[in-house]
């Protein structure tokens, strides 16, 4: 039964993953010109132009090549990139240009989840201990400012604080490439505590709905009323309960923090995927932008599958789909 | 109750009864009279913003303002610290911030509130069409409806802007189509839970028309719901146009808005200039205000309502 729940998720998120990919398809197919235009260039005249075209596969109808799109992409080509395109020369390589930005995103992103994860969780425990308490109305009013205010708010109030008022750190996350050990990490540093921030206010109040919901069950009013002491309660009774509900709240905000990933990259300087996607957004380089949406998009949607699998692990009930 | 006037007894024994619950009034906590107190302020800024700020949103301030009388040399007019002469400073061309901000209120809240309008106007439609409509309807509505939620907005955003490019309109209805999927959400589960209640039963029964149980029943018992949701909404909405303007993917200058202000200005934030914070402070004002009064007033509705919103 779990493996049939497990097996039915999976095929709805490679089922949404699709749907996804033709979204991203149809929406910067609409735009005029495209890649004979873009590899040609000045060179482009109508016999090359159709000639080109031919050889790339272009005069299919649009149904065929978006198959031809999506059969390159699962074989990891993702294409050419308008840049650096120009008289007759053909642009550099997606995958190419990919590569190192994806590796900084990733390493952005695994640093704030290595931190905020733990904090957050053990802040959002603790406001839900003490409800209504001093420390939790700091705690809840904090989180909400910060997630109502924008992303780059944060991020300026703390360039403001830590590179500005305080000269600790540099206001951008420049990198050559060549850094090691102490330049890396005070590039990082910034960036990181910024998502950090961000991040941990969402799982904190995640954290703290999901265990007030539990605590309001009828199992718990019951070792309430057996006298059970609330910290052992919460500990013992709560906590195995909370572990779905909190892998999802995790696995969601991981996955928002895609969003959060673009803004931050922008305000830092910090050469990541997202940076890469805006800058296509700015040229209208749609194949690097369709390539960086897909990998987003695939992130967002194991991520939700993920919290997805926990719900279902923790909760025997969800295993029957009605 | 006029039909029953004829039996005294039953007369006696309802009277006791109003006609309908009574009105549960609202009283705001003080965060929320703060709330709503700002939101107010920046309403009514929408309207007189231009008419009261001290300069023209595209004007460049004169050099001669800022000469210190003891001085000799002209100073620079940009990234100047708030002084008498702009109450918040200069950004990088040298214009006055507070004016731009002023200015800016009418794109920013304008360019936001038409989206939700649009999301809401889609959302709530298809959502009751999905609640009381066959089940085949709701499974098509709802399935096209999961893929769309399934892409994270600001990659929505970046993809149909790098297709189509960013003008005002696009904006707002583009924001508009994304959005509606949450609120297709909500709508259709608040709406299913009414439609299965007994007073839309009754009415069935009373052989009552589905515009009629639609527009009587469903609409006026998902209308407060509804409308906390709204506010949610609107300032996600506030930030996501915000977001998008700050990348340099929104509202396009030389219109002011709070979002490209921030990232004209962001190149004064090493040297510590305040122009590139305020635009900010002004969008954070605005949105904790809404969530401040959306709190008060879900508190008083039940909290239930947050679980829908998810």
């Amino acid at each position: 039964m779990l493996f049939q729940a497990v097996f039915r998720r999976v095929l709805i998120g490679i089922v949404t993953l699709l749907v996804v990919s033709i979204i991203i398809f149809i929406g910067t197919s609409l735009l005029p010109g495209d890649v004979a235009e873009i590899i040609l260039g000045q060179m482009a005249t109508p016999e090359s132009l159709a000639a080109l075209r031919i050889k790339l596969g272009m005069d299919h109808p649009p149904h065929i090549r978006y198959l031809m799109w999506l059969g390159d992409l699962l074989t990891g080509d993702l294409g050419m990139s308008k840049a650096g395109s120009g008289a007759g020369t053909i642009g550099t390589e997606i995958s190419v240009m990919i590569a190192p930005r994806l590796m900084n995103t990733l390493r952005l992103s695994g640093m704030v989840a290595i931190i905020s994860i733990p904090m957050a969780m053990m802040l959002g425990l603790l406001a839900s201990m003490y409800p209504g308490s001093r420390i939790d109305r700091i705690i809840t009013f904090s989180t909400l400012s910060i997630i109502s205010v924008p992303d780059f708010l944060v991020a300026m109030i703390l360039v403001m604080i830590f590179a500005v008022q305080l000269g600790w750190l540099p206001s951008i996350a420049y990198m050559s490439g060549n850094e090691t050990g102490w330049q890396l990490i005070r590039a990082l540093l910034m960036p990181t505590l910024t998502l950090v921030t961000i991040v941990s206010a969402q799982i904190i109040r995640m954290t703290r709905a999901t265990i007030l919901n539990i605590m309001s069950s009828p199992y718990i009013e019951m070792a309430i009323l057996k006298g059970v002491p609330r910290k052992r309660i919460i500990l013992r009774h709560s906590l195995l309960n909370t572990i779905g509900p909190i892998v999802n709240v995790i696995a969601l905000n991981m996955a928002w923090l895609i969003g959060g990933v673009v803004i931050v990259e922008t305000v830092f300087a910090y050469p990541g995927l997202a940076k890469l996607m805006i800058d296509g957004v700015q040229t209208r380089d749609l194949p690097l932008v369709q390539a960086c949406a897909m990998i987003f998009c695939a992130t967002y949607v194991v991520l939700i599958l993920i919290a997805d699998m926990a719900s279902i692990i923790s909760n025997p009930r969800l295993r029957h789909p009605k | 109750m006029p039909e029953q006037e004829s039996e005294a007894t039953m007369e006696t024994s309802f009277q006791e009864l109003p006609d309908a619950p009574p009105r549960r009034r609202i009283r705001f906590s003080l965060s929320g009279k703060i709330g709503i107190f700002l939101v107010l302020f920046w309403v009514l800024m929408i309207f007189i913003g231009p008419s009261i700020s001290p300069y023209n949103e595209a004007d460049f301030l004169d050099e001669s303002l800022f000469i210190v009388p003891g001085g000799d040399e002209y100073p620079d007019t940009d990234y100047q610290p708030p002084s008498k002469v702009a109450l918040l400073g200069t950004d990088y061309l040298g214009r006055d911030t507070l004016s731009r901000i002023l200015y800016g209120a009418r794109t920013t809240i304008g360019i936001s509130f038409a989206a939700t309008l649009i999301a809401y106007l889609l959302g709530v439609t298809l959502g009751i069409a999905a609640a009381v409509g066959s089940e085949w309807l709701d499974m098509c509505l709802s399935r096209f409806n999961d893929a769309f939620l399934s892409i994270p907005t600001i990659m929505m955003g970046l993809v149909v802007i790098a297709a189509v490019g960013s003008t005002i309109p696009i904006l707002v209805i583009m924001t508009g189509f994304i959005y509606a999927t949450s609120v297709f959400r909500v709508a259709r589960s608040l709406g299913q839970d009414v439609m299965v209640s007994d007073f839309v039963e009754a009415a069935k029964v009373r052989g009552e028309g589905l515009w009629w149980i639609i527009t009587r029943e469903i609409l006026p018992n998902i209308v407060m719901p509804l409308a906390t949701d709204f506010g949610l909404r609107f300032v996600w909405i506030i930030l996501f146009i915000s977001a998008l303007s700050f990348l340099g993917l929104g509202v396009q200058p030389p219109m002011s808005d709070w979002g490209s202000m921030v990232k004209e200005n962001l190149g004064g934030l090493p040297y510590g200039s305040i122009a590139p914070l305020m635009p900010s402070l002004a969008i954070a004002s605005l949105t904790i205000s809404i969530n401040l009064i959306v709190d008060d007033i879900s508190a008083h509705s039940g909290g239930k309502l947050s679980n829908k919103m998810i």
